[in-house]
């Protein structure tokens, strides 16, 4: 297995995340896009730490930070998401237009 | 290193498989028109990614990505589009109407990105499956090195916990108030 093979699947699945961050309307779904791009991160640091194999598995450990923070990101984001709904009752992106100039 | 010589690896036949399915997932992800759908096939790209984790010998971060995404995360996102919106089905405003210029924005993304991993690193191969790192090393430097950010972590996550509760919660009309001060 080289490298490239993965870090050319993570910059796919990257894309994807992009493109469905800028498509989507429904916010959970922006969220769920963002979760794609961070996954494709994850998977890039864990080939790099295979290439390199640091003697403390610097890449895994980077890896687990991240989990952590998107695990907190989602969290917040979805209540986010629940107060908004509460207030506007919709969850579209597009109703957000309080503070568009 | 020439295609016969990559495709003889049966290591990169498992890799060709999760890749299919992590792709076909991640598309489906930004593609579904049903939410609930989308949800479920984050799950699969999670999981062949925790797949393509223990391709790289790296067993611990693919058993917490299956723990805390599959088990957790997915959860939540699902607790979330249930509470979001009550008709779970089809939905045609789900998308917004300009679809190509981010496409084609995406499509260069991942031809720039792609284009400059393989010129940086061409054909440099990863450490052969079998050696897994383990679970002692990483508890080592996460208590050793990286105890700091470590704890940084953790703080953050508390940090979310009482953010997330404020912020969901609901607080009383003023009339609900004097109702509860009254009794």
């Amino acid at each position: 297995m080289v490298v490239t093979q993965f870090l050319i699947l993570a910059s796919a699945l990257f894309a994807m995340g992009v493109y469905g961050l800028l498509v989507r309307r429904n916010i959970v779904l922006i969220l769920l896009s963002v979760e794609l791009m961070l996954n494709a991160v994850n998977i890039n640091l864990i080939a790099f730490e295979s290439v390199l194999r640091t003697a403390d598995a610097t890449g895994q450990i980077f890896a687990i930070f991240i989990i952590t923070v998107a695990a907190a990101e989602v969290g917040i984001g979805l209540a986010i998401v629940l107060m908004i709904f509460r207030n506007r009752k919709s969850a579209n992106v597009d109703d957000l237009n309080l503070m568009r100039w | 290193m020439s295609f016969a010589d990559w495709i003889s690896e049966p290591t990169n036949w498992v890799f060709i498989v999760i890749g299919i399915v992590v792709l076909f997932s991640g598309f489906r992800v930004v593609t579904a028109k049903n939410v609930v759908h989308a949800a479920l096939f984050l799950v699969g790209a999670l999981a062949g990614t925790a797949g393509l984790f223990l391709l790289l010998s790296a067993e611990f971060v693919a058993w917490v990505l299956v723990l805390v995404y599959i088990g957790a995360v997915i959860v939540l996102f699902l607790f979330g589009i249930m509470i979001t919106r009550a008709p779970t089905g089809l939905d045609e405003g789900l998308d917004s109407q300009s679809k190509a210029l981010p496409a084609l924005m995406s499509l260069i993304l991942f031809g720039l990105l792609a284009w400059s991993s393989v010129t940086a690193f061409g054909s440099t191969e990863v450490v052969s499956v079998g050696e897994p790192t383990s679970t002692e090393v990483i508890g080592d430097s996460l208590l050793g090195r990286f105890v700091i950010p470590f704890e940084v972590v953790s703080f953050v996550l508390l940090a979310a916990l009482i953010g997330g509760i404020t912020v969901a919660r609901r607080d009383l009309t003023p009339l609900e108030e004097e109702e509860r001060a009254a009794v």
